[in-house]
């Protein structure tokens, strides 16, 4: 069974390292795995998707919580979370397909970025299952290159991943009414 | 004031409260090497190989209870420590180990003597540290202490570029540690405990199972006050002998491969089983899905990754055990369970699992039961890997806390010497046997020049069956007795402890053996004992591998002696 796993870790070297290494040692193949920066300086937020027994993959769980390095871990697997992942895709196109990819595109709700001759660079953000379904629609037309950024998840409402300290709103920075005259 | 980065090491170790250092020098730790005379309160022991430097620390650890501490140099000397840090990794010891490294600007370029020791030890260590800037040694020094020592110990190496040594800095130690991503949970849930209350209340055929966790919560008081309070035996894991008082009324011996009968009986028959400080390894439960049956389980461990890992679990309970055991303490009823102890004895009359056959010849057994009978007890015994070590474990009464010190989870062959050495360090007053194999003997000979050159006073007792006996005991039992690369021949072991300066008795008739091991023990310092024992003497009970703990074979062939 597929699992999300979402991580807050320390931004420091060899973190990543550690705890690919843990899946590793079980043989996971790591389906995605997406690290940037979280609410929390100096804290990295880590999705990691991977297909494997839930017994084990509770124990690695439980592992990754033990390295000094990983702050907090949770599955949220059966969670009510949002899902979403950005994809690239360069799609061959001629005279004759450019404006049919363009209809593909705009029913998906995608961007184009960038336009060549004979090319042109989508930009589509969703679920995975979304993004297949468009990859499957523009295969026809010949894909050049994907590019895809791996899932990045958060659970709705109160629930959460976050560490028990949570951020405090920052103090609202009020511009004064006669500086905003200035700027316009 | 500012300080080189080798004297700030030397600093935060006397902040840490170390004061032997089990290393081995090479070109990058020099700067290192160079500050230890402004330092004379730390002692420094020249091993003959890292791994030695690293299993005395480990020894040490484990004696003293607190962090052994190993130095060796880059690449090659930092690889030697591998196998050293292993062993402590699954048998839970704080060591700190310090490895040079190749100066900051050549990390990366396959530098002479550069190996990436850090991702080496990732999955062998607590945690481990590069660092990078002179500043930043004695943050790293706290926390590298404090995650040895703390929670579940372990190792925790700290690498260490050249110019890191040479580079200036000024020096405050911090009082405080605090990392976010590291917070043991020590006290059990009171919710769980109360769970666990019930079912010790209510169980009619509990035992405990005490592993290694509670002598390194030091919870031998409470343990004693939980098995006496509600009448429940006490069974151990090898790294658990010594937790609980094997005379004692309550205590049932271990369990496992080689455990005795009785204890595999009445893990088998029990409704209850309380787990504390243990982790269920293969060769405790035996075949899993037929260990304890009938039973319940309370987990109690202050590692949550145990908990679950390899058995079904009814109750765990995730803190340190000393404070979870004094918890239950409180709420127990005394309890009478006059039967299944009886039960359970009755088993052990029948079965009695580490009587010694009779025969004339000299036996590795009877070795190890006189060392027993001159030391009274009294002695910290440390086993290197395979029959020897079971038989260390099965022939000699631990009723001190604390006294067997075995490489357990990894079963490291080579172990015994410089682990004895780190413990004689750490117990300068007590008596320290090693007792080996030839083949683990020969693994780290090389130590008796380190027991020679500093009087650390080891008494070694190689029981010499000419074999890699635990592996020829398999081929025996299981490859039709084919002997394939487990004969083995040794060196005149009286000529070398002559040659490597110390005394040296061979030992070939079983009337012998207790005047050798009182003129050993009259000794001052190390002495090196060869038992040429029998040599296809096999370790029973046992359990054959991938079979339930209730198949347990006894000898079979039994002249019983009492
Ligand atoms: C470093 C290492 N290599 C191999 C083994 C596998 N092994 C386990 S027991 C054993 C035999 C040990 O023989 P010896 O040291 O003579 O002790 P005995 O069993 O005869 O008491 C071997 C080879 C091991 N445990 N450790």
């Amino acid at each position: 069974m597929k699992h999300t796993i979402v991580a807050l870790v320390e931004d420091r070297p060899g973190c990543l390292n550690r705890v690919a290494s843990l899946f590793r040692r079980r043989s996971f193949n790591i389906e995605s795995l997406t690290v940037g920066h979280s609410e929390m300086p100096g804290l990295s937020r880590m999705t990691i998707v991977v297909d494997g027994a839930t017994t084990i993959v509770e124990q690695v769980t439980k592992q990754l919580y033990k390295l000094i390095d990983v702050v907090k871990v949770s599955d949220i697997t059966d969670d009510t979370s949002v899902h979403r992942e950005l994809a690239m895709v360069k799609v061959h196109t001629t005279m004759n397909t450019r404006s049919e990819i363009i209809e593909i595109v705009d029913i998906f709700r995608a961007n184009i970025v960038d336009v060549a001759t004979d090319s042109l660079i989508v930009e589509v953000t969703g679920t995975a299952d979304k993004i297949d379904s468009l990859l499957q629609l523009l295969r026809c037309f010949g894909i050049q290159e994907v590019a895809r950024t791996g899932k990045i998840a958060m659970v709705r409402g109160m629930g959460g991943t976050a560490p028990a300290e949570r951020e405090k709103p920052a103090p609202v920075r009020r511009i004064k009414a006669s500086k905003l005259a200035a700027i316009s | 004031m500012k300080r080189t980065g080798g004297q700030i090491v030397c600093e935060c170790l006397l902040r840490e409260g170390v004061d032997v250092l089990f290393g081995f020098p090479g070109g990058v730790v020099l700067p290192l090497y160079d500050t230890f005379p402004q330092y004379p309160q730390l002692r420094h022991i020249l091993v003959r190989h890292e791994q030695g430097a690293a299993h005395a620390a480990d020894g040490y650890a484990r004696a003293t209870g607190k962090v052994g501490v190993c130095v060796a140099t880059s690449g090659p000397g930092a690889t030697n420590l591998v196998t050293g840090i292993a062993t402590a990794y699954l048998d839970s010891s704080p060591v700190v180990a310090l490895t040079g490294q190749v100066a900051t600007p050549f990390i990366g370029k396959d530098s002479f003597q550069e190996v990436d020791i850090v991702g080496i030890t990732l999955p062998i260590t607590k945690h481990n540290y590069l660092v990078e800037r002179t500043e930043d040694l004695p943050q790293v020094f706290k926390e590298a202490f404090h995650i040895a020592r703390t929670g579940r110990p372990g190792p925790v190496l700290i690498d260490l570029p050249k110019d890191v040594f040479t580079g200036e800095a000024q020096f405050s130690y911090p009082e405080h540690v605090s990392m976010r991503g590291y917070k043991p949970t020590l006290h059990g849930h009171p919710a769980q405990v109360e769970k666990a209350v019930k079912l010790l209340n209510e169980a009619k055929r509990p035992v405990i199972v005490a592993g290694r966790g509670v002598i390194v919560s030091h919870a031998f008081a409470e343990l004693k006050e939980l098995a006496e309070k509600a009448q429940i035996p006490v069974i151990n894991t090898l790294l658990g002998i010594s937790s609980f008082p094997e005379s004692h009324v309550l205590s049932f011996g271990m369990l496992g491969m080689h455990g005795m009968a009785y204890a595999n009986m009445a893990v088998s028959a029990c409704d209850l089983l309380v787990a504390i400080g243990m982790r269920f390894d293969d060769r405790a439960t035996g075949k899993v899905s037929a260990f304890a049956p009938h039973a319940q389980i309370v987990h109690i461990d202050v590692d949550p990754a145990e908990i679950g890992k390899n058995v079904r679990v009814n109750v765990p309970i995730v803190g340190d055990v000393k404070n979870v055991l004094a918890a239950l303490n409180k709420r127990l009823v005394q309890q009478n369970r006059a039967d299944w102890i009886s039960q359970i004895d009755a088993w052990r009359r029948d079965h009695p699992s580490t009587v010694i056959r009779d025969t004339d010849k000299l036996l590795p057994q009877h070795v190890v039961r006189k060392i027993y009978e001159v030391t009274g007890g009294d002695a910290t015994m440390v086993s290197d890997v395979g029959q020897n070590q079971m038989w260390t474990a099965q022939h000699f009464w631990y009723d001190k806390p604390n006294s067997l010190i075995s490489s357990g989870g990894l079963g490291t062959m080579g172990f015994a010497l410089p682990a004895a050495m780190g413990a004689k360090v750490g117990r300068p007053d007590e008596t320290v046997w090693a007792v080996v194999g030839d083949g683990g003997f020969q693994m780290n000979i090389q130590e008796l020049a380190t027991l020679v050159q500093d009087n650390i006073g080891v008494k070694i007792a190689i029981l010499n069956n000419g074999f890699l006996g635990m592996v020829r005991q398999w081929q025996e039992l299981f490859h039709g007795r084919r002997y394939v690369g487990t004969h083995m021949t040794s060196p005149d072991y009286v000529k070398l402890a002559a040659a490597y300066g110390m005394p040296g008795y061979r030992v070939t008739a079983k009337e012998d053996a207790e005047m050798a091991i009182r003129e050993a023990m009259a000794h001052q310092g190390p002495v090196l004992m060869e038992f040429v024992v029998e040599s296809e003497e096999n370790v029973y009970p046992m359990v054959a591998p991938g079979t339930a703990l209730s198949e347990i074979i006894e000898e079979p062939v039994r002249e019983v002696v009492a």
